[in-house]
């Protein structure tokens, strides 16, 4: 299982990866695997705001329907329209193609409670364990 | 790979069944079931009665078929379905038990069927008899004060407990930001409360299994407008801390809405009433026996404490003196939830269950359901991995961890159960429980049924370690092999189009 050091974790299982002040968003490669093959993802409207731990979306698989939470609060700036006719990107491509959103962060400070890659694996770890 | 390998024995066995196609593409030009006599009386001009909105087009691709087309077609359909008549139907947390076929000669008696809705109180004192006493023997076994009929299913029930909690906590001036769920409760419970205008909490289960008050005194709060609480919970384990959450709620002025779609478990012992709660839902197509899973009717008839008695929806069905009557003047009433009073044939067949059973019935029922259900989870423990190995309720989960080194999953276990004769458990729920495995007996099953359930399951768990290829490609009997799920859900074709 892939988990790339510059990108940014949180504990519910997304993603964020930092440039010029935007933050894109999506979930792990633990998170695809657990869910299974995703069929559907709900994401926010452009210009929407999320909150940091706040749902912004709902990755629907074939088990079952998890909210999607947004690692740090913003402008959400796009959203990944490919994900509406090949929800399986999620699944192949879960920290490229598979991205979900990219957020304008209001609270930049908030990158600092995310998890490193290090926090992130002994996390599910612990989880898997 | 041998016929051997794919029979494995169990109660299934190959058998001949039939194609069908759709019934569009059946039958021929001007074929036709019944041919009606000549009319005797003046036909009418359909364009000049009704103009623009008479259709000319036709009905492109609508059935013309003979009788013996249509009535094959759907006997072949139901000789592919799986029913509970059928056989063993273990699916947890929705109660399989057998619908006795007197309850559809009580509900079918022409004075019941063939009672108009619009009939006027006097003209119908049988049905309205029968559906007071409803309510009323509901209220005996639930401990709540009064109960409506009217929610046409378990989850309406919710949407509408919630709503007259809602309803009362607004006209106390503040109806409240969120609702408190603990993460054992049933999925529905979220919507209904997202439905009525709250945030949903999610509050952890504790290590036993259940909603630890503690955790509530932590979460409560007078932006909480309400707890909501499955009990037994989708564990299957008693909310053993119940009396003392709904204290806590209370306290600060909330409310407790128990989930009763796992009564099955309590009828007859434990009345939830008693435990404190305010709202409490019945789903009569699980406990009392009503047919289901073919996507309704249902029923969710709710009852309530004395506190929300005055919200209930109308019209509520009352005896007063010698008669039975439709009453109107509740106070503040969230108003009427359903047309007429809910689906009667349903709650009609409910109140023959609960007339045949009688009170210390019922209870035996409650008790049987729990043994089966212990007896199912002591004989399996071995073989498979129990997350909560304690005595359970009305239902056990169990789980794949001891599968997976095989490679083999939850879904490949249920899908082989089918090659055995038996309906799979309810997968991948609870979510508290990774590939989650949970089984309901119910109180209806003999022994020797539960046997046999237990030994394909047995053996399913040795072939697990031996031919996990066998698991993977399962079921082998069915009509159909192993379905792609994922493109049915990423790509559903779900409308016929005629064929050029």
């Amino acid at each position: 299982m892939e988990f790339p050091a510059d990108l940014k974790y949180s504990a519910e299982h997304e993603w964020a990866r930092v440039q010029n002040g935007e933050a894109t968003v999506g979930i792990t490669d633990f998170a695809q695997d657990e869910l299974g093959d995703v069929v559907y993802v709900e994401l926010p409207a452009v210009g929407s705001e999320v909150a940091a731990e706040a749902t912004f979306g709902v990755v629907e698989s074939v088990k079952a329907v998890s909210d999607l939470y947004a690692p740090v609060s913003g402008t959400v700036v796009r959203i990944n329209e490919a994900l509406q006719e090949k929800p399986e990107l999620v699944n192949t491509s879960p920290y490229g193609e598979g991205w979900m959103i990219v957020v304008r962060m209001s609270r930049p400070e908030e990158l600092e409670q995310l998890l490193s890659v290090e926090e992130y694996r002994e996390q599910i770890g612990a989880k898997e364990g | 790979m041998s016929s051997a390998e794919t029979s494995p024995g169990g109660v299934a066995a190959r058998g001949l069944t039939f194609n069908e196609p759709l019934i569009f593409e059946q039958g021929g030009e001007g074929r036709a079931a019944f041919v009606p006599p000549a009319a005797d009386v003046p036909a009418l001009d359909l364009a000049a009665t009704y103009g623009g909105l008479l259709r000319s087009d036709g009905l492109p691709g609508f059935p013309q078929v003979s009788a013996i087309e249509v009535v094959r077609h759907f006997t072949r359909l139901s000789q592919w379905n799986f029913s509970v008549d059928s056989g063993f139907y273990p699916l947890g947390s929705c109660t399989m038990k057998l619908n006795p076929k007197i309850n559809e000669a009580a509900a079918a008696l022409p004075g019941f069927a063939g009672a108009h809705p619009l009939s006027r109180d006097e003209q119908a004192q049988g049905t309205l008899q029968l559906l007071s006493e409803l309510a009323d023997y509901l209220c005996a076994i639930s401990g709540m004060a009064k109960v409506s009929l009217q929610p046409a299913a378990g989850a309406h029930g919710e949407l509408v407990g919630m709503l007259m909690i809602r309803a009362a906590l607004t006209r106390a001036g503040n109806p409240r930001r969120t609702v408190l769920l603990p993460a054992s409760a049933h999925g529905t419970n979220s919507a209904s409360s997202a439905l009525c205008g709250y945030e949903v909490i999610e509050l952890p289960c504790g290590p036993r299994g259940y909603l630890e008050a503690a955790e509530v005194a932590r979460r409560m709060s007078e932006e909480v407008a309400a707890l909501m609480i499955t009990n037994p919970n989708t564990l299957g384990l008693f909310e053993a801390e119940i009396a003392a959450i709904c204290d806590l709620v209370h306290e600060r002025g909330g409310f407790v809405y128990c989930d009763g779609a796992n009564l099955n478990a309590l009828m007859g012992l434990v009345r939830p009433g008693d435990t404190g709660v305010d709202v409490l839902h019945f789903n009569l197509h699980k406990t009392f026996s009503t047919p289901h899973g073919g996507g309704g009717p249902g029923a969710g008839p709710v009852g309530v404490s004395a506190r929300l008695a005055d919200y209930l929806p109308t019209p509520l069905v009352e005896r007063v003196g010698e008669r039975y009557a439709l009453r109107y003047d509740v106070p503040h009433s969230i108003g009427r939830v359903r047309a007429f009073f809910g689906n009667v044939g349903v709650l009609l067949r409910a109140y023959a269950y609960i007339r045949a059973m009688g009170g210390s019935g019922l209870a035996q029922a409650s008790a049987d359901a729990v043994l089966n259900a212990n007896y199912v989870r002591a004989r399996l423990r071995g073989a498979y991995a129990l997350p909560y190995d304690r005595p359970c309720l009305h239902e056990c989960v169990f789980t794949d961890a001891r599968q997976a080194p095989h490679g083999v999953t939850t879904l490949d276990i249920a899908k082989r159960l089918m090659d055995y004769g038996y309906h799979p458990p309810t997968v991948y729920f609870p979510l508290i429980v990774k590939a989650a495995l949970m089984i309901e007996p119910t109180e209806t099953e003999t022994v020797e049924t539960l046997d046999g359930f237990i030994d394909a399951m047995l053996r399913i768990a040795r072939e697990c370690a031996e031919q996990p290829q066998l698991l993977h490609e399962a079921p082998h009997l069915t009509r159909l092999s192993r379905l792609d799920e994922t493109a049915a859900a990423r790509r559903p074709q779900i409308r016929w189009l005629p064929s050029t």
